[in-house]
């Protein structure tokens, strides 16, 4: 009967404005019935220029633009950027800055998966989970805002350590928000992990085998969650991770679920990183004397590190002069978001918010 | 008499309460207390208006702030980080999808007037290029009781102006 009918491929579009699409990407979707056949991304919507802004800027002017391109995990990017710099320039970091550095950074993780698990519960129908995620969120918010005065946007890293010490009472607090943290993680199971209308929505959705997602060169939770245990804190260590006791997350299934529940179980991680960084953190000065007007020696370098989205590297090339004379953000959002369109093909128009979501691409890095 | 309020004019008689007031102060009352918005993330003032401010601890909705996900809904648009050029035509239609009347809060420097990307030659710089704005937010991005106070601030506008 069907095989009369003549019927013809609908092209629906996605974006730039939906709520969906965490930001301004468009998704253009080919659709038979209801079923995707193909879908691209159409990026740019939020390009700034931020690596030619680079070349226009000072080292340490460009700080301030490395937080607002994977705005929800500013501080992995202020690392990347300080860390390319401090290895092209050998400049040595103390080790009280090294911890600091640690435990920032692994509280902004926290902070980037717990919007994940807001939006992704939100993407599927669940309002709750959001505000649940948002309240933890803001008491690592508060601690940041104690140490480096904002909430979102840090500027906190600069070649040679961070640009203060810790406040008074960091510590409490920090161990404070921990013990809550781990108090509530099985709220959020009992909420969205086991609840079956979100079982259902993710389990065995969007399978993409390990093969495929070393081929699309994905990285991050994405990766790990098809059993791949690729973690740049492990494989290529930088600041202290090397003397920290932790494991690496990683799911066989490769489905969205999967990619789900291997940020979650980031988060436990991420605070058993935070409670060793605390205890041996040691005291010291900062030596923190970078000049205004840093000039870094001629070369090129490249730098990667683990963020809250995967393997984010800055690429510097260095004329000597108090410029970068050429910056490439390698974003890991904008490489997995590659993967979509093998991921999405055969599942239906609804499912495309979830495997979308599952990915958590930031739009800010993806354009850049 | 000059009142704030239509619920001001409230009077007492023996033996119950009547309100007197006009048609005017009664719509404004209503429009401004039910501002919905037009959740409109560009980047990373998103994160900051659309989502610290609206969830648990800041709670726009207690201001009868709903974000609403299409502008025909809307009465407001909150425009939140920075306007890319390829992004400006989106944003002019779906300003001029709203229903009258409109307002429009610009939040952030960048929507404000391009902020650290002002040098850029991708972005727009300030939203008030292409749209007409009542409330600028400096900040970058700023603080979610800088948009309530925006939010108030536009309040006023509203009480002040009447609506045919």
């Amino acid at each position: 009967m069907s095989s009369r009918i003549k019927t013809e491929l609908l092209e629906i579009n996605m974006g730039p404005q939906h709520p969906s699409t965490h930001g301004v990407l468009r998704l253009d979707v080919k659709m038979d019935g209801e079923v995707v056949v193909e879908c691209h991304p159409d990026l740019g919507y939020l390009h700034r220029g931020a690596e030619k802004l680079a070349e226009m800027r000072q080292y340490l002017q460009f700080i301030p633009i490395t937080d607002r391109l994977d705005y929800l995990a500013s501080m992995l990017g202020n690392m990347v950027y300080v860390g390319a710099i401090e290895k092209l320039a050998e400049i040595e970091v103390p080790e009280r800055a090294q911890y600091i550095r640690v435990i920032m950074m692994e509280l902004n993780r926290i902070a980037s998966h717990l919007i994940f698990f807001g939006t992704m519960g939100m993407d599927l129908g669940a309002t709750t989970p959001f505000l649940y995620g948002m309240r933890e969120r803001e008491d690592i918010l508060d601690l940041f805002e104690m140490t480096c005065g904002a909430r979102l946007t840090y500027n906190y890293f600069r070649p040679g350590g961070v640009s203060k010490d810790l406040p008074a009472g960091f510590h409490e607090k920090c161990r404070a928000y921990i013990k809550k943290q781990r108090d509530m993680l099985p709220e959020y199971d009992d909420l969205l992990t086991n609840n079956q209308i979100f079982i259902a929505r993710t389990r065995n959705v969007a399978v993409i085998s390990a093969e495929q997602a070393i081929n699309y060169s994905m990285s991050g939770p994405s990766l790990r969650a098809s059993g791949v245990p690729y973690d740049v804190r492990k494989v290529d260590p930088y600041c202290v991770y090397d003397r920290l006791d932790w494991d690496v997350i990683t799911r066989t299934e490769g489905d969205t679920r999967a990619r789900y529940l291997c940020r979650v179980d980031e988060i436990r991680q991420s605070l058993k990183i935070i409670e060793q960084a605390l205890d041996l953190i040691p005291e010291g000065e900062l030596k923190y004397k970078t000049p205004l007007k840093q000039k870094v020696p001629a070369g090129e370098v490249y730098f990667h590190i683990e963020s809250a989205r995967g393997d984010v590297g800055v690429y510097l090339v260095s004329d000597g002069s108090d410029k970068p004379y050429r910056l490439k953000w390698r974003a890991p959002s904008f490489i997995n978001l590659g993967a979509l369109n093998e991921m999405v093909k055969g599942w239906k128009v609804a499912d495309v918010v979830a495997i979308l979501g599952s990915l958590d691409v930031v739009l800010g890095e993806v354009d850049r | 008499m000059e009142v704030d309020r239509p619920f001001d004019y409230l009077e007492r008689f023996p033996g119950g309460t009547i309100i007197t007031t006009s048609v005017d102060r009664v719509l404004e009352w209503g429009r401004e207390s039910s501002l919905w918005y037009f959740a409109f993330g560009l980047a990373c003032c998103a994160i900051e208006m659309l989502m610290a401010a609206g969830a648990a601890r800041y709670d726009l909705d207690r201001f009868g702030m709903m974000p609403r996900a299409t502008p025909r809904q809307s009465d407001l648009m909150i425009v939140a980080g920075t306007v890319s050029k390829k992004m400006a035509p989106c944003v002019k239609r779906l300003y001029e999808q709203m229903a009258e009347p409109r307002y429009v809060i610009s939040t952030g420097s960048c929507a404000n007037a391009g902020g650290p990307f002002a040098d850029s030659y991708a972005v727009v710089k300030g939203v008030d290029k292409i749209i007409p704005v009542d409330v600028y937010v400096p900040g970058c991005p700023p603080r979610p009781e800088a948009i309530i106070y925006a939010a108030s601030k536009l309040k006023e506008k509203m009480r002040a102006e009447i609506v045919r």
